[in-house]
C-alpha cells in the first residue's frame, strides 16, 4: 500500500485482541482472587492462564500495529494519536503513585504525628496509646511486628538512582543515534539501559532480602513497611515492565524497525522510562532520605 | 398540554409551600436544645429562605420565558448570545451571597471547634464522658466519677425488630429510639466528649445537640455540649458500621444537678456490688440464667439467638470445635477478641461475671456438650 | 464519501458505505467503529440501569413500612452498596461514554475515534467487571455491603467479597481511562482542519474536560482500592490505626477521587443540556465562552473541595473553614450555567418535544439539588445533615434528575439520527410528565426524612418516619415503572417507526445534522474542512480557531 495520507485515517477494521484482553484481564482476576481467598485447588493456575492470555493477546496485538506501522498505513496524524495516548497514560500512572505519596505525606505530616499526641491528637494519645511519641519511621503505636531497622539511602538506593539515571542518559543516548540512522550505536546503547535496569532490579531484590532478614522491615512493619514496600514495590514492577520493553524495542532494532523519521514506539518507551526514572527521584528523597 | 404544564406548577408550588409549613409537622431540622444546635438550626433557615428567594427568581424567569416565548404564542427568536453585564452580574452577585453566609457559618464552627467564653478564655469543661463505639453498642465511660457501661438496643425493641416477629412497630413507643442503660448527664454543665470505637467506625449523633462525630477506631475525636433543659434525647449511629448499623440508638438523660448526683452514687454502689460478686463461686443454674441473658444482648446479634450464627461472616457456635473444647482457649477469645474480624475484645466491655456466665452458657446450650462450668475467678485470673 | 481505506476485507463493494461487518461476533465483539461501539455502550448502560434500578426497588419496598418485611439488614447493606456502585460505575457512566462514542467523532468532523481499537478494549472490559462484582452476590457471604464509600475498617470485614470488589473497580477503572484517554486524543487530534476548539459543540468540550478528570481521578481510586487490598491479604497497616495508619486516610483518597467523580457525571449533562436547550428555544447558547470558562472552573475546584464529605471526622478547624469557603465557590460559576440557560430561552422562540421537556426539568431539578449541596457545605450544619436522608435526596436530585435526566432527554434528541426513526411524541410526553412527578414525590420527602433525623443505609426505622417513607416509596415504584415505558418507547423506535429527515429538529445546529438519518456507518472519512456555518459556534470565533483559511472563503 501506498504511503498513508493525511486526508485518510487509519481505522482497523475489526479486531480480536480487544476481546481477547479483556478475558485474560477477567481470568487473571477471578485466578488472583482465588488465590487470596484460597479456596479451592485450580488457585494460582488460573491466574497464569490469564497472565498467559494478557500476553497472547499484547504479542498479538503490538504484532498487529508493527506490522500497520511497517507497512506504512499510519499517516502523521496517527501517530499523533498514539502519542497522545502515551503521554496521558502516563499521567494516570503518575496519579495512581500520586495516591501512594499521598498516603506517605499523609501519615507523616497527620496521622502519626497526632496518634503521638500532637495537634488535635493529644487526647488520643493519652487514652489510647500513652507512651507513643509519633516518630518517624514508625510501625504505629503497637509496635506491629517488632523492632526494625531502615535502609540507609546512601548504599544500594544511592547506587540505584545512579544507575536509572545512567540508564536516561544512556536511552538518550540511543535515541540520538536512531535519529542519526546509527543503528549499531542505538543497538549498543539500549542494550547498555536494559543491562542498566537489571542490575537495578537485582539490586532492589538485594535490597528486599535485606530488608526481610536482616532489618525485620517487612511489609507488616506498619505504615512505615506499608509505605515503603507498597511505594518501590510498584515502582520495580514499573522498571522491570520498562526494562523488557526496551528489550523488545532492541529486537525490533536488530531485525531492522523504525525509521530515524518516525519511531513512535521506540519515543514511547523512552518516555515511560524516564517517567519510571523520575518517580525514582521522588523515592529517593521521600522515601528513603527524608 | 397547557393543562398539565400548570399541573406541574402547582406541583412545584406545593412542594415549596410544604417544605415552609414543615416546620409545623415536626419535619424541618430540630431546634434542639444547645446553643450550638440553635445555631446551626438559624443557620439553616437563613441558608434554606436564600435558596428560595434564589430558586423563585430563576425559576420564575424560567417560568416566565417558557410561556411568554413560545413558538405557539408567535414569538420571534432573539438573535443575541451574549451580554457582558448581565454575565458580570451574575457572577457577582451570587459571590456576594455567598459571603454572606460564610461569616455566621465561619463564627458558630469556630464557637463549636473553638469554643470560648465571653472575655476569650478557652471554655473550661465541668466532666468528661469517653464514648466508644462497637458493633453494635455504644460504650460510655466517666473519666472523672469511673462509673462505666454499655449501652445496647432494648431488648424488647430488638425482638420486634427481627424479620417475621410478627409484632406490629406501629405499637412501640419510640421504635428502635430505645435502649437498656442510657447515658444520664447533668443540665447546666460543660460536657467534653472523647469519641472512639473498638473495631470500625460509628458516629455519636444526637439530633438535638447540634453535631455528630465520627467515633475512629484507634483515634479519639472530641466533642462538647452543655445542655439546659432536662429531658430525654434520643439519636442513632450515623455511620454505616454493618449489618446492624440501624439499630445502635443513643438515648441521653439530661437530668438536674441533684438527681445527677444521686444516680451516680447508686451506680458506684452497684459496680462495687459486681465486683465483689467475682471473687464468689457461681452454681451452674445462677451462670447460666445470667448467661442467657448476657449471650441474647452482647452475643446473638451475630452468633444468633439459637447458636446458629450467619455463617461464613458469623460462625455457629453450635457445634462450634472451640466451645465444645478446651474452655481457656474460648476464654481467650473472648477476652481478646479476634483483631480483623468483627469478633471484639469483650474483656474492656463486660465484666468478668458476665464473661464467664456467656460461656458457660454457650458451652451448654445449642446442642454443646462440653458440660462444664466457667467460674468468674477463672475468667479474672487470664485477664491478668 | 470516499472508499475507507481501512477496511482489510476490501475484495467486495467500495460504494457501499454502510459495510458493517457480517455475523454477530465480528459485528460486535471485535468492531472498531464508534458508533457501534457507542451502541454497545448504550446498550449496557441502559441494562445496568435496570439491574441498579431494581435493587433501588428492593431498597424502598423494604423501607415501605417500619419494621422487616422482605429482607435481612446484612443483605439490604449488600443492596445499598451494590446500587450505588451500579448506578455510578455501570449505568452513568458508561451511558455518557456512550453518548460521546457516537457523537463526538460526529460532532467534530472525525472519521472515528482516535484509537478504535482501544475504543473496544474499554467497553469489552465493562461486562467483565460486572460479571465479578455481580458474582458476589450469590456467593457465600454475599455482596459487598461497606457503602459504596467503601470505608475501612468496615470493608475489611467483607470477607471474600473484598478481592472481588477490588479487581472489579480496577477494571472499571482500566476502561474509563482508556476511554478518557481516547476522547482526548479525538477531541486534540481528530478535529476537522478548520474546526477551532472555540468552534466546538459544548458536549465536546465539556467531555473533554470530564476526560482530563477520569485520567487524574481514576488511578487515585485504583490506588485507594489497591490498599484496601494489601490491607485485607497482605498486612500492610495503610488504614490501622494500630500501625500508625489512619483509617480516614482512605476517606481523604477515596473522595479525592470522589469528589471530581460526581462532577465527571454532570459536566456531560451539562453538555448535553447546552446542545438541546438552543435547539428548541432556536436561538444560539447563551454565553458559549463564559460556559466553557465555567466548566473548567467547576472542574478545577472539584479538586479542591474533596474534604466537604468527611466535616464530621474530627479535621482541624482550619481544615473545616478551608474546605466550606472551597466548595461553596462552586455555586458560581454552576450558576452561571444555569442563569445562562435561562438567558438561552429568554426571547427564545420555543417548542416543547421531549428532549426540551426533559431538559427544562433538568434545569430546575438540578438546581434544587445544587442548593441542598450549598447548604450541605456549610460544615457547622452539616454536622446535622452529614449521613443523613437529606443528603441522599440531595445526591439523587443531581444524580436522577440531573445525569439521568440529561441522558435520556440526549437519547430522545439524538435517537432519531440514531436510528433513523422517530420516537412516538406522544409517549414520550407520558414518559416525561410520569417521571417527573413521580421523582419528586419520590426525593422530595426524603429532604424532610433527613431533617427531622433519619439516618442513611439503615433498613428500618423509627415509627415518626413512616408516612414519607411510604410516600418516598410510592414515588419509586411509580418511576421504576416509568422507565420500562422509557425502555418501550427506545424499543419501538428502533424497530420502525416514521422516518426521519437528516436535520430532524428544525433548530438543530451541529455537523450530526448534516449527514443522513440513520447516520452512515462510517462518516467523514475524508479529512477535510467542514462547513461552519453548520455548527451552532461556527462562524463566531473563527479567528480564535487554529486554521481560518476555509472560513474566509466562506464569508
Ligand atoms: C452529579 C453529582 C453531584 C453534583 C453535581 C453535586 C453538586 C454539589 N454537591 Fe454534592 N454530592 C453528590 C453528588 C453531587 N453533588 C453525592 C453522590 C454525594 C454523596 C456521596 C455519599 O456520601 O455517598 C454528595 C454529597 C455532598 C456533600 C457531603 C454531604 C455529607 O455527606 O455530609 C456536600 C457538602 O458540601 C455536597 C455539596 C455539593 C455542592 C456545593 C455542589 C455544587 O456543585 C452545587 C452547585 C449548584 C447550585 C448551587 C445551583 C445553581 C446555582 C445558582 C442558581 C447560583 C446561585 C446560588 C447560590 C448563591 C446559592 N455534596
Ligand atoms: C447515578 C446514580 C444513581 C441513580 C440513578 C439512583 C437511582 C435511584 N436510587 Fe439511589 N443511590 C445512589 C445513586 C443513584 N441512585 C448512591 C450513590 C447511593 C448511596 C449508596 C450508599 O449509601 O453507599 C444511593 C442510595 C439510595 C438510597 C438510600 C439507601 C440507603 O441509604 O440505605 C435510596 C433509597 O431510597 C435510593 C433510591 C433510588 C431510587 C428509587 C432510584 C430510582 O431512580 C431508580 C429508578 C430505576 C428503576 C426502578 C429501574 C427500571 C425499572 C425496572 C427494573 C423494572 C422494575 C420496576 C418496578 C418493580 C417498579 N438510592
Ligand atoms: C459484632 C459481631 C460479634 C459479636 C457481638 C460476638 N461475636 Fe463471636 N465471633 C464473631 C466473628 C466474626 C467470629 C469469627 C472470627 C474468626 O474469623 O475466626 C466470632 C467467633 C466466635 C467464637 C469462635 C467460634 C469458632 O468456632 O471458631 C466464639 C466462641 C464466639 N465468637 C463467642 C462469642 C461470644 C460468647 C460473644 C458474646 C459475649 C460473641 N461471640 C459476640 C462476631 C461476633
Ligand atoms: Cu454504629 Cu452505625
Ligand atoms: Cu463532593
Amino acid at each position: 500500500m501506498s504511503e498513508a495520507s493525511n486526508d485518510q485515517y487509519y481505522v482497523p477494521h475489526l479486531a480480536k485482541w480487544p476481546i481477547v484482553g479483556s478475558i485474560g484481564l477477567f481470568v487473571t482476576f477471578m485466578g488472583a482472587i482465588q488465590a487470596l481467598n484460597s479456596q479451592t485447588s485450580i488457585t494460582p493456575w488460573l491466574m497464569f492462564v490469564g497472565i498467559g492470555i494478557i500476553l497472547w493477546m499484547m504479542f498479538g496485538w503490538f504484532g498487529d500495529v508493527i506490522k500497520e506501522s511497517e507497512e506504512k498505513l499510519y499517516s502523521t496524524q496517527v501517530d499523533t494519536s498514539f502519542r497522545m495516548g502515551m503521554i496521558w497514560f502516563i499521567f494516570s500512572e503518575v496519579m495512581f503513585f500520586a495516591a501512594f505519596f499521598g498516603a506517605l505525606f499523609y501519615a507523616r505530616t497527620f496521622s502519626v504525628p497526632w496518634l503521638g499526641g500532637e495537634g488535635i491528637g493529644l487526647a488520643t494519645n493519652e487514652t489510647l496509646w500513652s507512651g507513643y511519641e509519633g516518630v518517624w519511621p514508625t510501625n504505629g503505636p503497637a509496635d506491629l511486628n517488632g523492632r526494625f531497622e531502615i535502609i540507609d539511602p546512601y548504599h544500594l538506593p544511592l547506587v540505584n538512582t545512579l544507575l536509572l539515571l545512567a540508564s536516561s542518559v544512556t536511552i538518550t543516548i540511543a535515541h540520538h543515534a536512531l535519529r542519526a540512522n546509527n543503528r549499531k550505536q542505538t543497538i549498543i546503547w539500549l542494550i547498555a539501559t536494559v543491562l542498566l535496569g537489571a542490575v537495578f532490579i537485582f539490586f532492589q531484590a538485594e535490597e528486599y532480602v535485606l530488608a526481610y532478614r536482616d532489618f525485620n522491615l517487612k511489609l507488616s512493619s506498619g505504615i512505615y513497611g506499608s509505605t515503603f514496600f507498597m511505594l518501590t514495590g510498584f515502582h520495580g514492577l514499573h522498571v522491570t515492565l520498562g526494562a523488557i520493553m526496551i528489550a523488545i524495542i532492541t529486537i525490533r532494532v536488530i531485525k531492522g524497525h523504525f525509521r530515524p523519521e518516525s519511531h513512535f514506539g521506540f519515543e514511547a518507551v523512552a518516555w515511560y522510562w524516564h517517567f519510571v526514572d523520575v518517580v525514582w527521584l521522588g523515592l529517593f528523597i521521600f522515601v528513603y532520605i527524608l | 398540554m397547557k393543562k398539565m404544564q400548570l399541573k406541574f406548577m402547582m406541583l412545584l408550588g406545593g412542594l415549596l409551600v410544604s417544605t415552609l409549613s414543615a416546620a409545623e409537622y415536626g419535619m424541618n431540622l430540630r431546634k434542639g436544645v444547645t446553643e450550638f444546635s440553635e445555631t446551626a438550626f438559624g443557620l439553616h433557615t437563613f441558608t434554606l429562605w436564600i435558596c428560595i428567594v434564589i430558586g423563585i427568581i430563576v425559576f420564575g424567569a424560567m417560568i416566565f420565558s417558557i410561556f411568554a416565548h413560545r413558538r405557539s404564542k408567535g414569538a420571534k427568536a432573539d438573535q443575541f448570545d451574549h451580554s457582558l453585564t448581565a454575565e458580570v452580574i451574575w457572577t457577582v452577585i451570587p459571590i456576594l451571597i455567598l459571603v454572606v453566609i460564610a461569616v455566621p457559618a465561619t463564627k458558630a464552627l469556630i464557637k463549636m471547634e473553638n469554643p470560648t467564653t465571653d472575655d476569650g478564655k478557652r471554655l473550661a469543661m465541668d466532666m468528661t464522658i469517653k464514648v466508644t463505639g462497637y458493633q453494635w453498642k455504644w460504650k460510655y465511660d466517666y473519666m472523672d466519677e469511673g462509673i462505666s457501661f454499655i449501652s445496647s438496643l432494648d431488648r424488647d425493641h430488638d425482638l420486634a425488630r427481627q424479620k417475621g416477629s410478627g409484632v406490629d412497630v406501629t405499637t412501640i413507643e419510640n421504635y428502635l429510639l430505645e435502649v437498656d442503660n442510657p447515658l444520664v448527664i447533668p443540665v447546666d454543665t460543660n460536657i467534653r466528649f472523647l469519641l472512639t470505637a473498638d473495631d470500625v467506625i460509628h458516629a455519636w449523633w444526637v439530633p438535638d445537640f447540634g453535631w455528630k462525630r465520627d467515633a475512629i477506631p484507634g483515634f479519639v475525636n472530641e466533642a462538647w455540649t452543655n445542655v439546659q433543659t432536662p429531658g430525654t434525647y434520643r439519636g442513632q449511629c450515623a455511620e454505616l458500621c454493618g449489618k446492624d448499623h440501624g439499630f445502635m440508638p443513643i438515648v441521653v438523660e439530661a437530668v438536674s444537678k441533684e438527681d445527677y448526683a444521686k444516680w451516680v452514687a447508686d451506680q458506684k454502689g452497684e459496680q462495687e456490688v459486681e465486683a465483689q460478686m467475682v471473687d464468689t463461686e457461681w452454681t451452674k443454674d445462677q451462670l447460666m440464667a445470667k448467661g442467657e441473658e448476657v449471650y441474647n444482648t452482647q452475643c446473638a446479634a451475630c452468633h444468633q439467638a439459637t447458636g446458629a450464627g450467619m455463617p461464613p461472616a458469623f460462625p455457629a457456635l453450635a457445634g462450634s470445635a472451640l466451645v465444645n473444647g478446651d474452655p481457656a482457649a474460648q476464654i481467650d477469645l473472648i477476652l481478646n477478641g479476634k483483631p480483623g474480624t468483627a469478633m471484639q475484645a469483650f474483656g474492656n466491655i463486660l465484666s468478668e461475671t458476665d464473661i464467664a456466665a456467656a460461656i458457660t452458657y454457650t458451652r451448654n446450650s445449642f446442642g454443646n456438650t462440653a458440660g462444664d462450668v466457667v467460674q468468674p475467678a477463672t475468667v479474672k485470673s487470664m485477664k491478668q | 464519501m470516499s472508499q475507507d481505506i481501512t477496511h482489510d476485507e476490501v475484495a467486495h463493494d467500495h460504494h457501499d458505505h454502510d459495510h458493517k461487518p457480517k455475523g454477530f461476533v465480528k459485528r460486535w465483539l471485535m468492531t472498531t467503529n464508534h458508533k457501534d461501539i457507542g451502541t454497545l455502550y448504550l446498550v449496557f448502560a441502559l441494562a445496568m440501569f435496570m439491574v441498579g434500578g431494581a435493587m433501588a426497588m428492593i431498597i424502598r419496598l423494604e423501607l415501605f413500612q417500619p419494621g422487616l418485611q422482605f429482607v435481612e439488614p446484612a443483605f439490604f447493606n449488600q443492596m445499598t452498596t451494590m446500587h450505588a456502585l451500579v448506578m455510578i460505575f455501570g449505568a452513568v457512566m458508561p451511558a455518557f461514554v456512550g453518548l460521546a462514542n457516537w457523537m463526538i467523532p460526529m460532532m467534530i468532523g472525525a472519521p472515528d475515534m482516535a484509537l478504535p481499537r482501544m475504543n473496544n478494549w474499554s467497553f469489552w472490559i465493562l461486562p467483565f467487571a460486572f460479571t465479578m462484582l455481580l458474582a458476589t452476590l450469590f456467593m457465600p457471604g454475599g455482596a459487598p455491603a461497606g457503602g459504596w464509600t467503601m470505608y475501612p475498617p468496615l470493608v475489611l470485614q467483607g470477607g471474600h467479597n473484598v478481592g472481588f470488589l477490588v479487581f472489579a473497580v480496577h477494571m472499571m477503572g482500566i476502561s474509563s481511562i482508556m476511554g478518557a484517554i481516547n476522547v482526548i486524543a479525538t477531541i486534540m487530534n481528530m478535529r476537522a482542519p478548520n474546526l477551532g476548539y472555540l468552534n466546538m459543540p459544548l458536549f465536546v468540550w465539556t467531555w473533554l474536560i470530564t476526560a482530563f478528570l477520569l485520567i487524574a481521578v481514576m488511578p487515585v481510586l485504583a490506588g485507594a482500592v489497591t490498599m484496601i487490598l494489601t490491607d485485607r491479604y497482605f498486612d500492610t497497616s495503610f488504614f490501622n490505626a494500630a500501625g500508625g495508619g489512619d483509617p480516614v486516610l482512605f476517606q481523604h483518597i477515596f473522595w479525592f477521587f470522589g469528589h471530581p467523580e460526581v462532577y465527571i457525571m454532570i459536566l456531560p449533562a451539562f453538555g448535553i443540556i447546552s446542545e438541546i436547550i438552543p435547539t428548541f428555544a432556536r436561538k444560539p447558547l447563551f454565553g458559549y465562552v463564559s460556559m466553557v470558562y465555567a466548566t473548567a472552573a467547576i472542574a478545577f475546584l472539584s479538586f479542591i473541595v474533596w474534604a466537604h464529605h468527611m466535616f464530621s471526622v474530627g479535621m482541624p478547624l482550619g481544615g473545616s473553614l478551608y474546605f466550606m469557603y472551597a466548595t461553596m465557590m462552586i455555586a458560581v460559576p454552576t450558576g452561571v450555567k444555569i442563569f445562562n440557560w435561562v438567558g438561552t430561552m429568554w426571547r427564545g422562540s420555543m417548542t416543547f418535544e421531549t428532549p426540551m421537556l426533559f431538559s427544562l426539568a433538568f434545569v430546575v431539578l438540578f438546581t434544587i439539588g445544587g442548593f441542598s449541596g450549598v447548604m450541605m457545605a456549610l460544615a457547622p450544619v452539616d454536622l446535622q445533615y452529614h449521613d443523613t436522608y437529606f443528603i441522599v435526596a440531595h445526591f439523587h436530585y443531581v444524580l436522577v434528575t440531573g445525569a439521568v435526566y440529561a441522558i435520556i432527554a440526549g437519547a430522545y434528541y439524538w435517537l432519531p439520527k440514531w436510528s433513523g426513526h422517530m420516537y412516538n411524541e406522544r409517549l414520550g410526553k407520558i414518559h416525561f410528565w410520569w417521571s417527573t412527578i413521580s421523582v419528586n414525590v419520590l426525593f422530595f420527602p426524603q429532604h424532610f426524612l433527613g431533617l427531622a433525623g433519619m439516618p442513611r443505609r439503615i433498613p428500618d426505622y423509627s415509627t415518626q418516619f413512616a408516612e414519607f417513607n411510604m410516600m418516598s416509596s410510592i414515588g419509586g415504584f411509580a418511576f421504576g415503572l416509568a422507565q420500562v415505558l422509557f425502555v418501550y418507547i427506545v424499543w419501538k423506535t428502533v424497530r420502525g417507526g416514521e422516518k426521519a429527515t437528516a436535520q430532524v429538529w428544525e433548530g438543530a445546529k451541529g455537523l450530526e445534522w448534516t449527514v443522513p438519518s440513520p447516520a452512515p456507518h462510517h462518516t467523514f472519512s475524508e479529512f477535510g474542512p467542514v462547513d461552519l456555518s453548520k455548527l451552532a459556534n461556527g462562524e463566531k470565533f473563527s479567528i480564535l480557531s487554529d486554521i481560518d483559511e476555509k472560513d474566509d472563503k466562506q464569508k
